[in-house]
């Protein structure tokens, strides 16, 4: 297992190389200016002169292999720097966001909670919720709980979120006023009320996105529940006069889990990557908002160092899941 | 086997009953019989004639709903299982009624090991602890031909070949010392030679161990070479039932002469087509007030179709649910 998953690291390099030519390749081609915003007094000249300033005098060869060093060597040793104190990276050029001038790492960094917190925690509890769902509407195929679990995955399935995150928005905050309807990022927890109204602005968003997951997560386990409850298998453990509950909480839903886990490692990137249509709803400004408005700006070195680190975290959450699977189901040995 | 000794399995009148969307399916109709100590009882028939079926309904192993019993009773140690909750069943289950069933390759847990569900039964039926359960575990495997039995606890089951898993299913079966063992075709899937073992291993296990068995199967050789007595099956309904060299040597119910005649022979001339019965099996959604084989018989008259024939006693522990007699070739006058 362990050559295995070494062997799968090392092929993931090259991988991870042709993705980034890809994105560098197809943000080139993409049709913009990042001087697109400069006023139209500003002399053509004077926009020239500013592009080369950002580098994109040069040809597409050369900014791709700075891009490159900047990304790969010189922003691992400025995190060196900032860990150990040391001043390794001292005077190289980092990724610089063109519309903020700050480097893109940094920015990262401070949307990163945000996304952790709200999204994240909404797939979390999503999870939490699906599971059990997932088992007892298998486990009692066709009865009212099982057809209500149906429907409201069919809707929260279905329904876009910006849709839900506004319904939500419009009853409980203009109409009955109990939640926020902007999550107010500059809020500090740092006592009881502070707490309370933290996780006043979190429900709505964590709700309408655990609600989505929830609807995908379920049904993939009522499916692989009801593939295994029908297994021989399954009455070979009610013949040796198991009761119930070992019979389905641990013969039935330990296979079940194998296809299971997998659907739920490979979910995990999207959460990095933000909900962005539902953080913009609730103006959270997490990682999806800011690739948003640096799509927005033509703000090039962020959406390509952004898409980069969604392409790193898709590679490495499949290589999870293809090592939980090789875990969980003892059939398959990788080496 | 002493003839009238106290039969360890009494089923009474078992009727089950499958509500499906086009009716009723009446997959198991008023069967009777009794299973004495020690004894192998092999149940024939084609698929679909209810055997497993029965044997599951008894034992509670039918999904209910669809399934549903319809009154009978089974008597198992001065209990009637039908009545029993299902405390009572689970208690049973695994612990007095042990299970083979026909697909070896399906039936074990791909995701534990073997020597984990070898153990599940001594550790609920028998309270025994986790070592003292893998002890046991390790016997029952050398008990029933597994080499190097202590190692193979830890392999998963599909390390082991198919004749091998279905020697699992008989340790698992045979774990907590069952009265009495359900083997549903437990040959079926397996290929002739190992199925030569299996035969050979369960004829020495019942000697050693001395439960009485169910046998289920389609095969007529099989039946022959280890049944003690045979309960012929055919649309939910036993049809015959006779002393295994009474039942070749004398059939009595045009469907068991008929099956007898489908076994290929390798003496004489080789027939140029294989026998086969002329016809389908019933489709069970009918009321079962006629005889299930009219249809396929040679011998079929007007009583066939409106009545359902009794079974008639047609020799010392030989009896056969037919109007027709062969002895005289003529209706029966009872």
């Amino acid at each position: 297992m362990l050559n295995y998953t070494i062997r799968r690291l090392l092929i993931s390099i090259p991988t991870l190389l042709f993705i980034s030519l890809a994105i560098f390749l197809l943000l080139e081609l993409a049709p913009g200016d990042p001087m697109a915003q400069v006023p139209l007094t500003v002399p053509p000249e004077v926009k020239q002169a500013m592009r080369e300033a950002l580098g994109l005098g040069e040809p597409v060869h050369i900014r791709f292999w700075k891009w490159i060093v900047q990304f790969f060597w010189t922003e691992p040793l400025h995190l060196f720097d900032s860990w150990f104190g040391t001043a390794w990276a001292e005077g190289q050029q980092r990724v610089i966001s063109w519309q903020t001038r700050s480097p893109v790492m940094e920015i990262v960094a401070q949307r990163m909670p945000q996304t952790l917190w709200v999204v994240g925690l909404s797939y979390i509890i999503g999870t939490l919720i699906a599971l059990p769902i997932g088992i007892i509407s298998a486990y009692r195929q066709y009865s009212i709980f099982d057809q209500i679990g149906t429907f409201v995955s069919m809707v929260g399935f279905s329904v876009p979120t910006f849709f839900t995150g506004v319904l939500l928005i419009v009853i409980f905050s203009v109409k009955l006023g109990w939640f926020p309807s902007i999550y107010d990022t500059t809020l500090v927890v740092n006592d009881w009320s502070s707490f309370v109204l933290q996780l006043k602005q979190m429900v709505m968003p964590v709700f309408v996105l655990a609600l989505y997951n929830a609807a995908q997560i379920s049904r993939f386990m009522r499916a692989s529940m009801l593939d295994n409850l029908n297994q021989d298998y399954v009455r070979t453990a009610r013949a040796k006069g198991l009761t119930e509950r070992v019979v389905v909480l641990l013969h039935v839903l330990r296979n079940s889990m194998i296809p299971v886990v997998t659907v739920i490692a490979l979910g995990v990137p999207t959460v990095f990557g933000g909900a962005i249509i539902t953080e913009q709803v609730f103006k959270v400004n997490g990682l999806g908002q800011l690739l948003i408005t640096a799509i927005q700006a033509n703000d090039l070195p962020m959406v390509q160092s952004l898409t980069f680190i969604f392409a790193v975290l898709i590679v490495l959450f499949n290589l999870i899941a293809d090592v939980l699977y090789g875990l969980l189901d003892p059939r398959i040995r990788y080496d | 086997m002493p003839d009238g000794a106290q039969p360890v399995l009494d089923v009474r009148d078992l009727k089950t009953v499958f509500r499906t969307r086009s009716g009723e399916v009446h997959a198991v109709n008023s069967v009777s019989f009794d299973l004495r100590p020690g004894e192998l009882l092999g149940v024939v028939g084609e698929s679909g004639s209810g055997k497993s079926v029965t044997m599951m309904s008894l034992i509670g192993l039918v999904p209910m709903p669809p399934a549903e019993m319809r009154g009978g009773e089974v008597l198992f140690g001065g209990q009637d299982l039908l009545r029993a909750g299902p405390a009572a069943m689970r208690a049973i289950r695994g612990k007095r009624i042990g299970f083979v069933f026909q697909d070896p390759m399906t039936s074990l847990n791909p995701v534990f090991t073997v020597g984990y569900q070898l153990c599940e039964p001594l550790r609920r039926h028998m309270g025994l602890s986790k070592a003292a359960a893998r002890k046991r575990a390790a016997e029952l495997l050398d008990l029933v031909g597994i080499p190097d039995a202590a190692r193979r606890l830890s392999d998963y089951p599909h390390q082991f070949s198919g004749g091998m898993r279905q020697r699992v299913m008989i340790a698992m079966a045979l774990a907590c010392d069952p009265e009495v063992l359900i083997a549903d075709e437990p040959t079926t899937a397996l290929d002739v030679t190992i199925q030569a073992q299996i035969l050979e291993l369960v004829k020495d296990l019942r000697q050693k161990l001395g439960m009485a068995i169910i046998w289920i199967t389609h095969d007529l050789g099989v039946i022959a070479g280890i049944a003690d007595r045979v309960l012929v099956m055919y649309g939910g309904q036993i049809v015959e039932h006779a002393p295994v060299r009474e039942l070749f040597a004398n059939p009595q119910h045009p469907y068991t002469r008929a099956l007898l005649k489908t076994v290929p022979s390798v003496r004489g001339d080789r027939a140029p087509r294989l026998r086969v019965i002329e016809g389908q099996p019933p489709i069970l959604t009918a009321a079962p007030d006629a005889c299930p084989f009219r249809f396929r018989c040679g011998h079929r008259f007007d009583r066939c179709d409106a009545e359902n024939p009794p079974r008639f006693p047609t020799g010392p522990a030989h009896d056969a649910a037919c109007f027709w007699d062969p002895a005289t070739d003529a209706p029966r006058n009872a």
